[in-house]
């Protein structure tokens, strides 16, 4: 931290900040000494907070119109869609702003299995991190059902009826759950206040898992611990700022694109038929970011067993800086690992296509080939490749192999040819 | 250390912490028990219906507790079909005769039991119904056969009134 020994120039700034060190803040934050050679996969952290700020924003003003109750939620989204002002821009950003937080997610999560980053010390961080995520899942789950068209109404039920599969309880739980014998007005109120409250319990833990990240500092592509300040770190402002904003910038022309030209691709038409619960759709597919989940409760054929395997499938993520072994974190350095580590991306790719795919034939026998393997990634294959793996030599600071002086010429070539 | 002894300020330390969480407990209950069904959706207990237009082999659909019953006339081919199956080749082993009191009709939640979708009337490998969320099949008499569901589809307390009258719940 670069800040013990800030003080404001100006005599106010001085007595305000003896009170309450708000400038002491904005001066860490300014001046906290980033890895220089940040890439580009490091902005998400800064693009998922600006699709927080948009949800929460896009949100608040569409509450203002929307109205909680089984017999009137479908009439007040179209009228927000028809009749309010903007409000057909505001409910696209909103419900593509979801798809678009998820994008940012996967990649930020990815980033972060590539470059080791949930490995000591920065466990807290990861798993702050993976419980934002579980809470994205409930808060898009959540908002998914206010509609209150069919595949809401029908993607409640299914997700509900999960928490039946626990014995003696579960039945007890469900009800409580819905606040009578099946998804209906009680379950959609509820969901409502629950879909306004989580993003603001998510405000709170990034707020900490951003606290967590400047306490050891960011990770970066090397994997190295680097000294801060030094000639191997840049100022977060102006470096890290201008770098973040032009990729916030792409970012937003993508989400733009979704919004202005295709704001219904990500969605499902039978979403525009108003909730029945007399008539399941033919085909209820969960949203595209839940698929690979999907994907793997579908893949068992036991219902408990089912629900425990997606329950795992998520949490296992919590346990990972204990279950990789390696001590190296950078895949740059782990010739096996990096080869593992695209593996694994196919195979939740795989596992997003069949679980979008009917349960049967061919997509059943691979959904249960992918999630065999998902598992197998985690609990075999990386508690054994931290022995077994040969890494390659670390350089001894980020500048070293550009800059030269370094005893090890081939360790910079071996850099350079991971660009 | 070890010999310390229990002295009445530890007493009353474990009293209090005992009495508060008492207190906390009894605080928390309304706030949990608040989402639980309330006096009005309880009030909705029994639905009455007339079946005397469903057709041998027709099933009607019916709202029951916001749940979906469904009430079918089966044939006497469903019928045989039910009573004939072997009790070893059942999941959740149940005899016909006790699902259907009147075997003419199959009054049964319209619910599959895996995670709660309505099945496909006269659909799936056994002639009865089918639910397309995760491939459940079930037979003439609302069995599981085959796919995730643990349990045969649920028979609601019903009784016949006077004719053609099915009082649900």
């Amino acid at each position: 931290m670069s800040d013990h020994n800030y003080t404001p120039k100006s005599k106010f700034g001085k007595w305000f900040n003896d009170r309450l060190p708000l400038l002491s803040l904005a001066n860490h934050l300014t001046d906290y000494p980033t890895p220089k050679n940040l890439n580009y996969w490091w902005t998400f952290g800064g693009i998922l907070t600006f699709c927080l700020i948009t949800q929460i924003v896009t949100g608040l003003t569409l509450a203002m119109h929307y109205i909680a109750h089984a017999d009137m939620a479908f009439d007040s989204v179209e009228h927000i869609m028809r009749d309010v002002n903007y409000g057909w821009l505001i409910r696209y950003i909103h419900s593509n702003g979801a798809s678009m937080f998820f994008l940012a997610v996967y990649i930020h999560i990815f980033r972060s299995l590539f470059y080791g980053s949930y490995k000591a010390p920065r466990e807290i961080i990861w798993i702050l991190g993976i419980i934002i995520y579980l809470l994205m899942m409930a808060a898009a789950f959540m908002g998914y059902v206010l509609p209150w068209g069919q595949m809401s109404f029908w993607g409640a039920t299914v997700i509900t009826n999960l928490f039946s599969a626990i014995p003696l309880v579960g039945e007890g739980i469900v009800t409580w759950l819905w606040g009578g014998y099946s998804v209906d007005n009680p379950t959609l109120t509820r969901f409502f206040t629950l879909h306004y409250l989580i993003p603001f319990l998510i405000l709170g833990l990034v707020v900490l898992h951003i606290w967590a990240l400047h306490v050891p500092g960011n990770n970066n592509p090397v994997g190295i611990d680097i000294k801060k300040p030094s000639k191997d770190t840049v100022p977060f402002h102006p470096y890290i700022v201008i770098k973040d904003t032009f990729a916030l910038l792409m970012f937003m022309i993508i989400f733009a694109f979704f919004v202005f030209y295709s704001p219904n691709v990500l969605g499902h038409a039978d979403n525009y038929i108003e909730a029945n619960p007399m008539v399941t759709p033919a085909h209820i597919v969960p949203e595209w970011y839940l698929l690979p989940f999907y994907a793997i409760l579908r893949s068992v054929p036991d219902k408990l067993l089912g629900v425990i395997a997606m329950l795992s499938a998520i949490l296992i993520l919590a346990a990972l800086p204990w279950l990789d072994t390696s001590k190296i974190r950078s895949a740059v350095f782990r010739p096996l690992y990096r080869q593992f580590y695209w593996i694994l991306v196919l195979d939740v790719l795989v596992l997003g296509y069949v679980g979008a795919m009917p349960a049967e034939g061919l997509y059943l026998l691979i959904a249960r080939v992918a999630t065999a393997y998902y598992f197998a990634h985690f609990l075999i294959i990386l508690p054994l490749l931290g022995f077994k793996e040969k890494t390659l030599p670390l350089p001894f600071s980020i500048s070293d192999p550009v800059l030269g002086g370094s005893a090890n010429l081939s360790m910079a070539k071996s850099d350079k040819k991971e660009g | 250390m070890s010999e310390k002894k229990v002295k009445r300020r530890d007493f009353i330390f474990t009293a209090t912490y005992a009495v508060g969480a008492v207190g906390v407990a009894a605080t928390v209950w309304p706030l949990v028990d608040q989402m639980n069904p309330d006096a009005s959706v309880k009030a909705l207990a029994s639905t009455e219906v007339d079946v005397s237009s469903v057709e041998p082999g027709k099933t009607i659909t019916v709202l029951w507790r916001g749940k979906p019953v469904f009430i079918k006339r089966r044939t006497q081919n469903e019928i045989d079909e039910a009573r004939s199956v072997r009790m070893e080749d059942l999941p959740d082993p149940e005899k016909d005769e006790d699902r259907a009191k009147n075997p003419e009709w199959l009054v049964m939640l319209g619910v599959c039991t895996h995670l709660g979708c309505v099945p496909l009337n006269d659909k799936g490998d056994y002639n009865g119904w089918f639910c397309p969320c995760h491939g459940s099949h079930y037979d003439t008499s609302g069995r599981i056969r085959k796919g995730p569901a643990p349990t045969n589809m649920s028979i609601p307390n019903y009784e016949f009134l006077e004719n053609n009258i099915i009082k649900i719940g």
